[in-house]
């Protein structure tokens, strides 16, 4: 396989950077109602939507939780492993943007550093230990359903601008109208099943990184990135991928040769990265 | 809101392990059948234990007709657990009268017979990892609505927790303590991975690698796995495996 074109996925960004902001969102929405309308697997479609509030809201790293039937949150989906961290402290501390957002279905952003430790000591304490300065939250709510939040994070502290929020709502919406739609197309109530089996999706792909990795010596991070960029080529999901390199039906050549030019390979970066 | 959501399942654990003084493990599976049956709305349950091919063993019942139900399955190859160990999804079958006989009628006529009209049948996974299958029956049709489906899957991820602790047992250096696997830091899950290939072997036999080493170096497994993600800990002879 060779590389002759550019990629349909993360790396479009460093091409269209020249690009306006609205250019990029119109794909950007393209992108997630391709999503919708192709095969549906909603770990992917939970990837792309915070890969994509990365790459458009001017932020580091986001992340994504959903609630289950009983009205807890889990982790589905981070662009990095410290936004993950993040989440995860926040549901051990029980306090964060995340969760107030969740249970009040509003946008909670812009607080400042102050702000965030007056209302969320422990939180504050361990997110701006992970180098982040900001957390922002935008609600996943179709009118009064709300069933998750998506979390954004920033090192720089930088507010989000009015159209900064607008934007991350509208991909936010979009994404729920979508995991409901989902959800509906099943007939029945399948919340707990759709997140069961999206959990075990993301299990399933960070094995599939630790396979990838150790077989082709990089990173976990670069693993993932091979696997993200060989599946959007192949127009397959992510989990079909991770499933293939698990069972060694697909190569780690043909992965390396589909994805990005070959960074150097930052090891323990899935940890040590902000 | 009570911390993180593999707590259910660690309830269940803890529940397992605490209501009988001096628990052998062979009676988990057992117990935890029984604990399930008695907590979700259904009629009976069973564990089946799921080899790449096909049903392995049946490891627990709670009545005769969830032994029907895995004796069919065992023999004829087929059935709701099958489906849901190859898929790695949930298959729920709310009026298997209506749904079952085109779907397996080898299993149809046999289960239909024993009295069974819903079954529920839940991998018991992580991720990749498919160990074996929670199966659940109902002596009348109708659906578990979301919360007991959430609670069934609950017992799903306590049995799969079992199941792996018992294979451990069964290594050579395997003690390990039973603890809920599935919602366990990314780090555990990519070392998973990366030892599956050091070590030549399965992902199953990699994380039951991981656990036997933190319990061994009395570490937590996190640790262990963080060391592997930064290579700072292999589990080989140093046998060089580029891809």
């Amino acid at each position: 396989m060779v590389r002759d074109n550019e990629e349909p996925g993360d790396e479009t960004w460093t091409g269209t950077r020249s690009r306006t902001r609205e250019q990029r969102l119109a794909q950007v929405f393209v992108e997630l109602a391709d999503t919708l309308v192709a095969q549906f697997d909603v770990i992917d479609f939970m990837h792309t939507l915070v890969d994509r509030s990365v790459e458009l809201l001017g932020v580091d790293a986001a992340g994504l939780m959903l609630s289950d039937q009983r009205g807890q949150l889990r982790v589905v989906a981070s662009s990095t492993e410290s936004a993950r961290l993040a989440e995860v402290y926040e549901l051990q501390n029980s306090e964060g943007p995340c969760l107030d957002c969740f249970h009040s279905g509003q946008q909670v952003v812009n607080l400042d550093q102050d702000q965030m430790r007056s209302r969320w000591p422990r939180f504050a304490a361990q997110t701006f230990d992970l180098g982040f300065r900001a957390a922002h939250a935008l609600p996943m709510r179709l009118r009064e359903d709300v069933i998750g939040a998506v979390n954004l994070f920033s090192t720089t502290g930088v507010p989000l601008s009015a159209d900064d929020v607008a934007v991350g709502q509208a991909m936010t919406d979009v994404a729920t109208i979508g995991l409901l739609q989902e959800r509906v197309g099943r007939q029945k109530d399948v919340l707990a099943e759709q997140l069961q089996t999206a959990l075990h999706s993301r299990i399933l792909i960070e094995q599939a990184k630790g396979v990838l990795a150790e077989r082709s010596r990089i990173s976990v991070d670069d693993a993932f990135m091979a696997m993200r960029s060989y599946a959007r080529k192949q127009g397959r999901t992510l989990t079909s991928v991770a499933t293939a390199v698990i069972d060694r039906t697909v190569q780690p050549s043909e992965l390396q040769l589909a994805g990005p030019a070959r960074r150097t390979s930052r090891v323990g970066s899935a940890t040590n990265e902000v | 809101m009570t911390a993180v959501a593999a707590a259910r399942a660690e309830q269940i654990l803890t529940h397992l392990m605490d209501a009988h003084p001096s628990p052998a493990d062979g009676d988990l599976p057992q117990r935890l059948v029984t604990m399930c049956a008695d907590q979700v709305p259904v009629t009976g349950a069973g564990i089946i234990v799921m080899t790449d091919a096909g049903p392995g063993a049946m490891l627990a019942s709670t009545d005769g007709p969830a032994r029907t139900m895995e004796e069919l399955q065992f023999t004829l190859g087929e059935g709701p657990c099958v489906d849901a160990s190859t898929s790695g999804r949930p298959v729920l079958q709310p009026e298997l009268a209506r749904t079952a006989p085109a779907r397996w009628p080898g299993f149809a006529d046999g289960a239909l017979a024993a009295g069974v009209r819903a079954v529920f049948a839940l991998p018991l996974q992580v991720g990749g990892i498919r160990v074996g299958v929670l199966d659940l029956y109902r002596d009348v049709e109708g659906n578990l609505d979301d919360g007991e489906l959430a609670e069934a899957l609950a017992f799903a991820d306590a049995a799969t927790s079992v199941l792996l602790h018992l294979q451990a047992k069964t290594s050579p250096d395997g003690a390990t303590r039973l603890v809920a696997m599935v919602e366990h830091r990314a780090e555990v899950h990519q070392a998973t991975g990366m030892v599956s290939v050091q070590a030549a072997t399965g992902l199953t036999e990699a994380l039951v690698l991981l656990r036997a080493h933190a319990y061994a170096a009395e570490r937590p497994i996190a640790d262990v796995a963080r060391d592997v993600v930064i290579r700072r800990l292999r589990f080989d002879l140093e046998v060089d495996r580029h891809g």
